[in-house]
């Protein structure tokens, strides 16, 4: 029987990532994690890219793992978990270890997923390989100093995309890439936020017992680049699927279904004014932006709406 | 009961793995090792072999596949040449740190740009400080041996390192020759069963792979990588001596040939030194005491031994297919290093320094002639005429 997802159930679970490790306070990453590996009762094996989830919670002699726990380097969570995965099923095989029904998971920050390691995922996802990867999505290079990434929302300061005086900020749209994964065909997509956690949990459940690879996008606060007080993550979280900027949804073997309707879809502007990343957004020269990516997140909200079949 | 078979370089290096049947193969095509790991997923498509081959999408990809799999307590091998090793190139010091007994068919081509797909040995002689294990094959036979010996090398408590088998492209890679196969039965006796220390699939008993390391264990890290190397070199010899009783075979960490009674010497690697040894021959007709040193083991550098069985010579050329750009005199990676091995041993002999073959072009038996002969006129004369010469380039 699984564990119910019920917080007085969860809460008795053996802790699989733990307490001290060098994660900021607020920090979405650690808050991901810990709902991933609790919705999962059966043994784990885990990669992580590089990043700040990794550098934090591993400096040697230390480590915030309870769980089997591999960093190769940043572009390549995806094929490491591959091999892990292929010498499990060969070992298994041959009779050298026993079947413990093992679930492979590799974290990615966004910069490790959609960007350096994004041929790594796509590979090892086409292969069939049983694993399921976590992106947990900051929007941007945290680890190294706020660099954009092709995550960073359009109009956001980053140390890379500075809002100067000429260009204010990013000036792209986010890389959809979840739908990108979708467009793979394999058993499992979903974008989650841990605001929902048991919307989450759920998925990350569905995604551990779909019998492929199975790719799930997180919604992960930095406060550091986001610029917002350490007790705002899950508030700020939750606008971000509020005004629809972050919808939850899921394909399951190509059916797209949304997981969360909003009862009122909130302006993007209320999530983007909690966030100091924005605030030159709110300067009568840079309006525009903020009506530019309000008609945006408007139109793949639509998009998404027509693909799961509630337009 | 051996036999003899007609076989590629890359078919004898295929039936080696199909033989030690290991449990992961990752691996990505590049001209010319594609045949490896071509012939290979035949054997995995029949069902010869229990390996999981993982067809990734990259080298880089495949690296890092291996250092999965490897962590993971599985028996793991890969195949790759030039570009492909280069696109390798940060997990291959990650699988060397990480000490992951993997085994790579390294078939030598020239590194881009111009592009190019035939044999030097630009590729293995960038990755000469990455921490691998490096071997090299003068022939199809020697490769076949020299990579079944590896597994056993990497697998060494002692050592765990990862190892590149060394074969020229083209010219080994894809030359028909006669090789003896042994028993399958025999091989899998010789490699025996791998038993992995630590395994990342052992989930009783959680472990943590890869994390960062600062200033205060770093370098000690490092210093177990040298201890670690500085033991292979014992367990080089062990392996060859007990590989060289059970198949009757003679690899030690160099051949010398006709090298005891010789005035001047060649120093080459892999398929050259054959072309080498039939000039020896030629010369040694006329009454010329000419020999010549063909290092099987590069990685770790055996520069006591090197230095021992060339001692007693008048002069020694070095002929290299690679070139150390912006080195002293723009010299080649052998040359330098023997070099410095040889004065560092308070050996002082006449060393001249021959670049030859780059992009695959061919080197003939009167290009090896003209160096001996410029060797015998050094020990002569006492004096290196050229330090650095390129053998047949248009300037």
């Amino acid at each position: 029987m699984a564990t119910k997802l019920a917080l007085k159930e969860l809460i008795k679970q053996p802790m699989r990532l733990t307490p001290g490790h060098r994660l900021c306070a607020g920090c979405g990453a650690s808050i991901v994690v810990r709902q991933v590996l609790m919705a999962i009762d059966d043994p784990v094996v885990v990669t992580n890219a590089t990043g700040c989830l990794e550098v934090a919670t591993t400096i040697y002699p230390y480590t915030a793992w309870n769980v089997p726990w591999m960093h190769n380097a940043f572009e390549n969570a995806a094929s490491t978990i591959s091999g892990i995965e292929a010498a499990y099923r060969a070992l298994v095989r041959q009779g050298k270890i026993p079947e413990r029904n093992v679930k492979f998971i590799a974290f990615g920050g966004d910069g490790g997923t959609y960007d350096i390691g994004l041929q790594a995922l796509s590979g090892a996802v086409e292969r069939g390989h049983q694993f399921l990867y976590i992106c947990y999505d900051n929007g941007a290079y945290m680890n190294t100093g706020i660099q954009r990434s092709s995550a960073t929302p359009m109009g956001a300061h980053t140390t890379t995309s500075p809002a100067g005086k000429k260009i204010p900020g990013k000036q792209q749209f986010r890389k959809d890439l979840t739908a990108i994964m979708a467009a793979h065909g394999i058993p499992y997509v979903a974008q989650a936020a841990p605001s929902h956690w048991r919307d989450l949990m759920k998925k990350v459940r569905k995604a551990v017992d779909c019998g492929g690879p199975a790719f799930i996008n997180i919604l992960s606060s930095c406060n550091r680049g986001w610029r917002h007080a350490t007790d705002e993550t899950i508030d700020i979280t939750q606008l971000a699927v509020d005004t629809c900027y972050w919808p939850l949804y899921e394909v399951e073997d190509g059916e797209w279904r949304l997981t969360y309707k909003p009862k009122e879809k909130k302006p993007v502007e209320e999530w983007l004014k909690r966030q100091g990343r924005f605030r030159h957004l709110f300067r009568p020269e840079n309006r525009h932006i903020i009506d530019e990516l309000q008609a945006e997140v408007d139109r793949r909200w639509e998009r998404l709406l027509r693909l799961c079949g509630e337009a | 009961m051996s036999k003899f078979e007609a076989l590629t370089g890359n078919d004898a290096v295929a039936t080696a793995m199909r033989q030690i049947n290991p449990d992961v193969v990752a691996a990505y095509p590049i001209t010319p090792q594609t045949s490896t790991v071509q012939k290979f997923s035949e054997f995995v498509a029949d069902g010869l072999v229990d390996t999981e081959f993982v067809t990734v999408e990259s080298e880089h990809s495949a690296m890092s596949a291996c250092v999965g799999a490897a962590a993971a307590g599985a028996r793991v091998m890969t195949a790759t040449s030039a570009n492909g090793l280069a696109l390798m190139w940060e997990i291959v010091y990650i699988a060397a740190s990480n000490r992951l007994p993997i085994v790579m068919s390294l078939v030598n081509r020239a590194l881009s740009a111009p592009i190019n797909i035939h044999c030097d040995h630009s590729d293995v002689m960038g990755m000469r400080d990455s921490g691998w294990i490096i071997l090299f094959s003068e022939n199809a036979q020697e490769a076949y041996d020299n990579f079944i010996q590896a597994v056993r090398i990497a697998e060494h408590p002692d050592v765990l390192l990862p190892v590149a088998v060394c074969q020229d492209g083209f010219i080994t890679s894809h030359g028909m020759e006669r090789v003896e196969i042994y028993d399958d039965d025999e091989v899998k006796a010789f490699v025996g069963e791998y038993r992995p220390q630590w395994s990342i699939l052992d989930i009783d008993h959680p472990k943590t792979y890869g994390p960062l390391d600062f200033y205060d264990y770093y370098y000690e890290h490092k210093r177990q990588q040298v201890e670690a190397m500085e033991n292979a070199l014992r367990v080089i010899q062990e392996v060859a001596e007990e590989f060289n009783r059970k198949f009757n075979r003679t690899y030690g960490l160099f051949e010398a040939y006709r090298l005891d009674d010789a005035e001047v010497a060649v120093v080459v690697v892999n398929s050259t030194a054959g072309t080498a040894k039939a000039v020896v021959d030629q010369l040694r007709a006329e009454g010329l005491r000419v020999g010549l040193l063909k290092p099987r083991v590069f990685r770790p550098f055996p520069a006591k031994e090197l230095v021992d069985a060339l001692r007693h010579l008048k002069a020694v050329a070095v002929m290299d297919r690679a070139i150390s750009f912006g080195s002293m005199n723009n010299a080649s990676p052998l040359f330098l290093e023997l070099a410095a091995a040889m004065t560092l041993h308070g050996v002082q002999i006449p060393m001249a320094d021959y670049v030859f073959g780059l992009g695959g072009r061919d080197i003939l038996p009167r290009e090896i002639e003209s160096v001996y002969r410029d060797m015998l006129r050094t020990a002569e004369t006492g004096q290196v005429e050229r330090m650095v010469t390129y053998l047949s380039v248009r300037e």
